[in-house]
């Protein structure tokens, strides 16, 4: 505890008893860490804080924050996170998933949780590959994943989380990496500041079964080269003196990655990031290709009426049109006839 | 059993002196676009208020609108009233109502030899008639004579009727129903404004076609007033039935279900969170309790049947009283959350409006399949409590101690309902809610030596702790969990002592549920009928019979499902014969010889409708043989 302000909670104060079971470097670590530290910064309140989850390594997450948590059935959790909404509105809640269980099992119910726009963060851990069951593909790994299940290779095509997140109409949408203890915490932020449901992809390894697949650009060396932050208001530039920028090409309506000071091109030439910009956030969360960066940060944020807010309302309203309704009044509703 | 109107009125229709029956069992027919549903539900209603009991089935096809005139688009409505005490919608209508061949051909089996057909002749023609499968016209080949047949051109008179409203001809011809409603009403005395008054009402938005259709009602009651007819058709009387005094409304088994969960809410001091999608038969229920916002219902139309569930859960976990509703299939997909309702232990209840299956089945039929399912159908040892309705009423009861016993014992309850009980419909004497005993849920609020999964000793139920609490933050999820702490054991000592946790809490349930009552007849004797859920009517007439005519039978009626009456095994050793109708084949015998060693003899029908009293009773009489 914090001696000058003893209310204030720290990050250990959200971890629980619980000793943590992943294996020795898995990624899920620093999320968790980064987690709880978000939860101090951010001053939540424990007992009003509650950790769903699915099925899946990243699902054992909730038993070690000090919070309430339930940890439900495979690809499950928004189901269980819309009903402990819909419950209590005032809950603070936050739904951690896998790319099995979110996109495979459960992509149905992720789809229609953002949809429906319910007030809750969803942090899905992308790790390419089934860790529970111990290495399958899953339905974001790469074609040509070999795996127990694919000996020959995958040859299915791979899945964007943040692609489908915002095809489904999610308002909130951002991606972070597991290492990156600096980037993570300030996104988990904008994701709980934003009212409705908040998505967030976070790039994690699976030092087990799938051990580097996103070294090329979460690597010290690479990650300046390969990975761009977009921040909103500013241009779209990475690179090791950020030279390199994005650029639309409209006859394509498609993105092309540019060098500043090289054929005449300029920083005004350079695509300014705008997160309320649907068309704009689809470009950036697809982009594909051996000279193209992974962008991360807060893809897509515009917010729109939530799920929850709207059934509250609807309560409130037939509540203020009918504050006498009791039961004996239900009871004797419509036509009734007396027996003597 | 409704009195037999094959014998000619003996009070001739021209002095008009209205013959009394003590009652009647009519069935409307038409084709799924006719109205029939709202004819019978408009003509019960009219009857209800009059203070007739009546019992009815509305039997209609899956498809929304088969195509015109096949008989697998014929719709049918049967209102069994009298003035006596009505427990069944009646094994063969008196009288038929046929409104197009195709109803004709698929309903005139049922009718009684020497019963009453009215039929729409304006509907018949070589186009429906080889619609309907007719190589020849029954109403000139002879094929109707064992009836009493009333031929009208309803269709040519429905448009005369409404003329003066300048409606399209379809519109005109939609009115037929009314026409017909009209006259059926003047045919039994029933009153005509409740019809009027709805009539308003539902075409609130068209002036035009609420004076249509109420003068369409008007023109065939006033057809039968002044129609000479004598012989074929005449004016009867059935009197009010000899039921309690009190304040009574008509009601259908999801309306009645509705308010008990409403009302079992309130007892216990929960807003209600239902999640449910929609499926033939539970849909209405969903539909009902999406009307009582103001009661603190949360309705939430799920994106399958799995989230409608996990949704219910959800809503428990954070301190409301989740509940979700299904048919058999969705049932099924339900069960991988239900198991972890069983392990999380938290407060649950689930209706299934029993169907015709495997599978899809027969969505619009009823059946009571699902037993096996409810009882045993889950991976791992899963036991939870499952309760079953008897009558449209008895939901409200039934639905009110399905709450009780989820919220004191921390466990889902399977509350078992079925097609018939969901939609038909009878007169119900309305409680008094006052009288009711609340049942009050206390939530934990000590943080000190707090466990999740501390029980009562004495019911084994956990606490309850909902989030939002200061101090009681706690972390549950269907990993088997350690006996003291909550926190996930694999220890194999620690899920023997789990697994017998649960299945104890639930079996001492028995202990908190009555006992089992005779429903009819001695203690003891030659036979007992043995039945559970919408088979009460027709197996509590066929027993009365059988008492009636001196045979040594009883009934018993079971409610609670699982665990079952601790009484229940002593109470059939004292029959030399155990008989178990049910509309599957033979689930509930399976469980009583299971947990009795009873030679429970089964007596099985499948075929989509109610048993017949006098199925019931050919059987009664061989079993006893």
């Amino acid at each position: 505890m914090n001696e000058l302000s003893p209310q204030k909670l720290t990050a250990k104060d959200f971890a629980s008893d619980q000793e943590v079971r992943w294996c020795p470097g898995c990624g899920d670590y620093a999320i968790l860490k980064s987690v709880q530290k978000t939860l101090a910064d951010i001053e939540a309140d424990p007992a009003n804080t509650v950790f769903v989850s699915g099925i899946g390594c990243s699902s054992r997450f909730p038993y070690y924050m000090a919070t309430y948590g339930f940890h439900t059935i495979h690809g499950r959790a928004p189901a269980f996170a819309t009903g402990i909404k819909l419950a209590n509105p005032k809950l603070d809640v936050w739904m951690v998933t896998g790319d099995g269980d979110g996109l495979s099992i459960g992509g149905n119910h992720l789809l229609h949780v953002l949809r429906r726009n319910v007030d809750l963060q969803i942090l899905l851990f992308n790790n390419e590959i089934y860790g529970l069951t111990k290495g399958q593909y899953s339905p974001t790994s790469r074609p040509g994943t070999r795996s127990p299940s694919s000996p020959s290779g995958s040859i299915e095509r791979n899945l964007n989380p943040c692609a489908f997140a915002l095809a489904a109409g999610a308002r909130f949408v951002a991606r972070t990496v597991d290492t990156d203890q600096k980037h993570m915490p300030e996104i988990l932020k904008r994701a709980h500041g934003h009212r409705g449901a908040s998505f967030v992809e976070i790039y994690q390894n699976c030092i087990v079964f799938n051990d580097g697949v996103f070294a090329n650009f979460t690597d010290k060396k690479s990650a300046p080269e390969r990975q761009l932050r977009a921040e909103h208001g500013h241009r779209l530039t990475f690179g090791a003196s950020n030279e390199k920028g994005l650029r639309l090409d409209r006859e394509k309506v498609a993105i092309e990655v540019v060098t500043i000071g090289e054929n005449g091109i300029t920083e005004d030439d350079i695509l300014m990031h705008d997160e309320t910009d649907p068309v704009l956030a689809h470009l950036l969360a697809t982009l594909d290709g051996p000279d193209m960066p992974v962008v991360v940060g807060v893809i897509f944020n515009n917010p729109a009426e939530t799920y929850d807010a709207g059934v509250t309302q609807q309560v409130e309203k037939a509540r203020a049109a009918k504050p006498n309704a009791d039961m004996k009044e239900l009871l004797f509703a419509g036509s009734t006839w007396t027996v003597d | 059993m409704a009195t037999n109107l094959a014998q000619k009125p003996t009070a001739s229709a021209d002095e008009r002196v209205p013959a009394s029956l003590e009652s009647v069992v009519i069935r409307f027919a038409g084709d799924s676009g006719d109205g029939m549903q709202l004819t019978g539900t408009q003509f019960t209603h009219s009857t209800a208020l009059m203070g007739t009991d009546l019992a009815t089935f509305p039997d209609f096809p899956a498809e929304i609108r088969a195509p015109t005139g096949t008989t697998f688009g014929v719709s049918a409505y049967q209102i069994n009233f009298g003035a006596r005490r009505v427990l069944t919608a009646g094994d063969q209508p008196d009288v038929l109502v046929a409104m197009n061949p195709a109803a004709l051909k698929t309903n005139l089996g049922a009718l009684k030899t020497g019963g009453t057909l009215v039929v729409d002749t304006g509907s018949f023609n070589d186009r429906t008639l080889a619609k309907a499968g007719y190589t020849s016209n029954p109403l000139e080949d002879g094929t109707l004579t064992p009836y009493n047949v009333v031929r009208l051109d309803i269709s040519k008179m429905t448009l005369e009727s409404v003329k003066e409203f300048g409606l399209s001809n379809k519109e005109a011809m939609r009115c037929k129903n009314m026409w017909t409603l009209g006259l059926m009403l003047w045919m039994y005395g029933r009153q005509r404004q409740s019809v009027v008054d709805w009539l308003k009402g539902k075409f609130a938005k068209s002036q035009q076609l609420a004076d249509a259709n109420i003068a369409a009602v008007n023109a065939g009651h006033a057809f039968g007033e002044t129609a000479e007819l004598a012989g074929d058709m005449s004016h009867f009387t059935v009197g009010s039935a000899e039921v309690a005094p009190g304040v009574y409304r008509t009601i259908t088994g999801a309306e009645s279900l509705a308010l008990g969960l409403v009302a079992g809410g309130k007892l216990a001091g929960l807003d209600i969170m239902l999640g449910s999608y929609p499926i033939t038969p539970a849909s209405t229920l969903l539909h009902q309790l999406a009307r009582l916002k103001e009661h603190g219902v949360v309705t939430f139309q799920a994106e399958d049947e799995i989230a409608a569930i996990c949704s219910a859960i959800g809503a428990s976990f954070a301190g409301a009283l989740g509940v979700t509703s299904s048919s058999g299939p969705g049932i099924a997909l339900k069960g991988e959350a239900l198991g972890l309702a069983i392990s999380t232990e938290l407060p649950l209840v689930i209706v299934n409006s029993q169907r015709g299956g495997p599978s899809t089945g027969l969505p619009t039929k009823t059946e009571q399949s699902d037993l096996y399912q409810a009882i045993y159908g889950r991976n791992g040892d899963a036991p939870l409590p499952v309760i079953a309705s008897a009558t449209p009423g008895d939901c409200f009861e039934v639905a009110i101690e399905a709450v009780r016993i989820a919220v004191k014992y921390m466990t889902p309850v399977i509350l078992l309902t079925d097609g018939y009980l969901a939609n038909a419909a009878e007169p119900w004497p309305v409680p008094d809610f006052d009288s009711l005993k609340p049942f009050p849920v206390t939530f934990e609020t000590n943080a000190e030596n707090f466990s999740p999964f501390k029980r009562d000793p004495e019911t084994l139920a956990r606490n309850w702790a909902v989030p939002g609490t200061p101090g009681t933050e706690h972390r549950i999820g269907g990993i088997e969990k350690d006996f003291n702490t909550g926190n996930i054991s694999y220890a194999a000592d620690n899920h023997q002592l789990m697994t017998d946790t649960r299945w104890n809490k639930v079996l001492g349930i028995a202990g908190d549920i009555p006992l089992q009552e005779i429903t009819q007849g001695e203690a003891t004797g030659d036979l007992v009928v043995v039945g559970w859920g919408s088979t009460f009517g027709p197996i509590y007439r066929a027993v009365e019979h059988a008492i009636a005519s001196g045979q040594k039978v009883s009934q018993i009626h079971v409610r609670h499902m699982w665990p079952l009456p601790r009484n229940l095994g002593d109470l059939l050793k004292g029959f030399k014969k155990v008989l178990v109708p049910e509309m599957n084949k033979g689930q509930f015998a399976t469980v009583l010889r299971d947990n009795y060693l009873v030679d429970a003899i089964r007596l099985n029908q499948v075929n989509g409708q109610p048993f017949k009293v006098s199925r019931l009773t050919e059987v009664i009489d061989e079993t006893l043989a």
